[in-house]
């Protein structure tokens, strides 16, 4: 496939040498990469506390969600009981609702294209997903970033929950800054084009910081939908 | 059932019912034109608070300045069109350097 998509389809590019396959596959992979090395981190963690190997291997598998992993496990490290970490994790993933939406029609018409691409509905291949120009390539892009995340998550984390904490704390290497990065990079085709979007976004972002010493984990960005009111009457106006 | 089991057994189901909320409408419900527009621009407005909030916080807290300081290099070097690489490596590699030097 990939020879195949080295030769430009139409003789007017003859300045992108790469197409746009090849270049969501190698953008992909960085994010494929770190997530990796963070998983690697989760399994280490949960481990490290006392929990036994399948905990965050299993969990990686049904849950797949970062950042609620990594707060449920931290709220049952912590002792605060399965309940916490269950609500604390459930509150993190609302979101994904409002996701699961925004790209519903991208996943495809079958049954099991929807079923099998709603678990793989998270922030980085919904962000790679409206980031693309077409549906096409929205499809292409969900997908391709969806599986790759899914295959090295669940392989990061089966390795460190294995081999424990190789690795260190990853903020070392600055993969905390990464991930907002990622976000900033996908996002800001769509803010910088689209002036009712970028009022949302900012009026949105600027709720959720305020909240954020306040409110517990997963409200403020909830509540950032509220910069929605901003939004006007959109670009048909 | 343990109570670890049932914590991830209920934290599957609820984030996997989440998921299926827009898959399962599609088709079933028309959208208008105005409600799809708003389902795209919410989905921009929750990454955009997702990556403030992870960028300037922690536990609900200052995040320090290495990550910041890096997402700020990451986000100039995209609005000046740099390739995606070169952002993600330039935010990571700028909060390392930073914390190398022993910047919190």
């Amino acid at each position: 496939m990939r020879t195949a998509e080295r030769t430009p389809r139409t003789p007017r590019t003859p300045r992108t040498p790469r197409t746009p396959r090849l270049e969501l596959v190698r953008d992909a992979s960085l994010v494929w990469l770190a997530s990796g090395v963070v998983g690697v981190s989760f399994g280490a963690i949960a481990v490290a506390g006392g929990l036994p190997v399948w905990v965050p291997v299993v969990m990686s598998l049904v849950v797949y969600a970062g950042s609620a992993q990594f707060s449920a496990v931290g709220v049952l490290l912590a002792g605060g009981g399965p309940l916490a970490a269950a609500a604390t994790g459930l509150l993190l993933n609302t979101r994904t609702a409002a996701y699961s939406l925004a790209v519903a029609e991208t996943l495809g018409r079958g049954r099991w294209a929807r079923l099998l691409g709603a678990h793989l509905v998270t922030d980085e291949t919904v962000a790679f997903a409206l980031a693309q120009p077409d549906p096409v390539r929205r499809r292409t892009a969900f997908w391709v970033s969806g599986l790759g995340l899914f295959a090295v998550w669940n392989t990061g984390v089966l390795i460190g929950a294995l081999a424990g904490d190789a690795i260190g704390d990853t903020a070392r290497y600055g993969l905390d800054a990464a991930f907002p990065a990622v976000l900033v990079a996908l996002v800001l085709p769509a803010l910088r084009q689209d002036a009712p979007v970028r009022r949302s976004a900012l009026l949105g972002a600027c709720l959720a910081l305020a909240l954020t010493p306040v409110a517990p984990a997963g409200v403020p960005v909830l509540l950032a939908l509220a910069g929605l009111l901003a939004f006007g009457k959109g670009r048909t106006a | 059932m343990s109570p670890t089991v049932a914590m991830i057994l209920a934290l599957a189901v609820g984030t996997y019912a989440f998921r299926l909320v827009g898959p399962a409408l599609h088709g079933r419900v028309e959208l208008p034109a105005r409600v799809q527009e708003l389902l795209s621009a919410g989905a921009i407005v929750l990454l955009t608070a997702l990556l403030a909030t992870g960028a300037l916080t922690e536990g609900g807290g200052f995040a320090g300045w290495a990550r910041p300081t890096g997402v700020l290099v990451g986000a100039v070097l995209a609005w000046r069109r740099a390739p995606f690489v070169v952002v993600v490596l330039g935010a990571a590699g700028t909060a390392a350097v930073l914390r190398a030097l022993g910047v919190a």
